[in-house]
């Protein structure tokens, strides 16, 4: 591993920042800065989301798990429980509705020239994150705690290796994507 | 040079960009992309503008300091992309109304943007909620095999395609 770089504080917010400038460019191209494009997979007309994220899936599962298979990386699985991803994901999933860019893609909507994703979304999104911060004590002993997964992954729960959940869950998007072409959408 | 100049990219080369750059992430930075952080650091800075250092001592932004880090800075860098490829396309459109919620909704700003308003807070509010976003859980989490990330995710669209059908089939 590259711990020595890891450990340039200035370095890597330049990285960061580079990443993030690769990652606004790719959004952009694909269309995923504009409220057209999001608001048309959440109604199912237009699936050009869903195809950018699992592609990225694909991509990246197959990637970062060889990188930490020789060593050179180290994964970072996010912890959770049901309470805070199930409930979280659908305050996130009305939110994603109304507003129709998400905390990325507002970001590069805001460099498209979007000013609603300037003027509504990024207000809107630093008044819901403070929000959250005043709560979160409460939160935290309460429905954060409810049915804790901690870093739990797929193939434990599935009690086999983690290449033989890997190599069959890119298959599995790879062809879920493949059925969508078929399917014309 | 016409690749950077195009209007648009296939979904599949820009889905396996954003996967390609993860894996310069892992190794260069070890860090996963995500984004919702940033809204919630920048939060606190701006209430420690207010009032001042005691920011710092709330529970939440002990966990998260109210600080530019790496990811705020991506997400920094989003905007300045974002910025380039439109400019690159000629696709730099300053507008308040997007095109389809004209379509249904009329092309008067304030509504708009009260519906952006409500839908970021939400947004803001769950993503820190669920403890990530649709980078942080649905790609980088995903692609981790993290079960809290796939419920996330799967969250996401199921409130986001409900809601989004409300929206556009009942108004």
């Amino acid at each position: 591993m590259l711990s020595a770089l890891h450990a340039r504080r200035k370095t890597q917010l330049l990285i960061g920042l580079l990443a993030g400038v690769v990652f606004g460019f790719l959004l952009q191209k694909g269309g995923a800065t504009k409220y057209d494009v999001i608001v048309g997979q959440l109604l199912l007309r237009d699936f050009t989301v869903v195809k950018i994220m699992v592609s990225a899936v694909i991509t990246g599962m197959i990637g970062v798990h060889a990188l930490s298979w020789l060593g050179l990386a180290r994964l970072h699985p996010k912890s959770g429980s049901w309470g805070g991803a199930a409930v979280g994901g659908l305050i996130f999933g009305v939110g994603f509705a109304a507003l129709g860019y998400c905390p990325g893609t507002v970001a590069g909507a805001v460099g498209n020239g979007h000013l609603d994703a300037l003027a509504g979304g990024v207000v809107g999104m630093l008044a819901g994150a403070g929000t959250f911060a005043a709560l979160f004590p409460r939160l935290q002993r309460g429905i954060l705690s409810r049915g804790m997964l901690g870093d739990l992954r797929l193939h434990a729960i599935l009690g086999i290796p983690e290449w033989a959940t890997v190599i069959p869950a890119a298959l599995v998007l790879a062809l879920a994507l493949l059925a969508l072409e078929r399917a014309g959408l | 040079m016409e690749w950077l100049t195009a209007a648009s990219w296939s979904p599949y080369a820009v889905g396996a960009g954003i996967g390609a750059l993860s894996w310069l992430t892992f190794l260069l930075s070890d860090r996963a992309i995500g984004c919702s952080t940033a809204f919630a650091r920048t939060s606190g800075m701006l209430e420690r503008l207010v009032r001042g250092r005691a920011v710092d001592e709330k529970p939440y932004y002990r966990q998260f300091a109210p600080m530019i880090d790496w990811e705020w800075m991506l997400v920094a860098g989003i905007v300045i992309g974002a910025a380039a490829s439109a400019l690159l396309s000629q696709d730099l459109q300053w507008r308040w109304v997007p095109p389809l919620w004209e379509a249904s909704f009329g092309p008067a700003p304030v509504p708009r943007i009260a519906a952006a308003l409500f839908g970021g807070f939400c947004i803001g509010l769950g993503s820190r909620w669920a403890g990530g976003c649709t980078s942080g859980h649905g790609i980088s989490g995903t692609m981790q095999l993290g079960a809290a990330s796939w419920i996330a995710a799967i969250c996401f669209f199921v409130g986001g395609v409900a809601v989004a059908h409300v929206l556009f089939r009942l108004l």
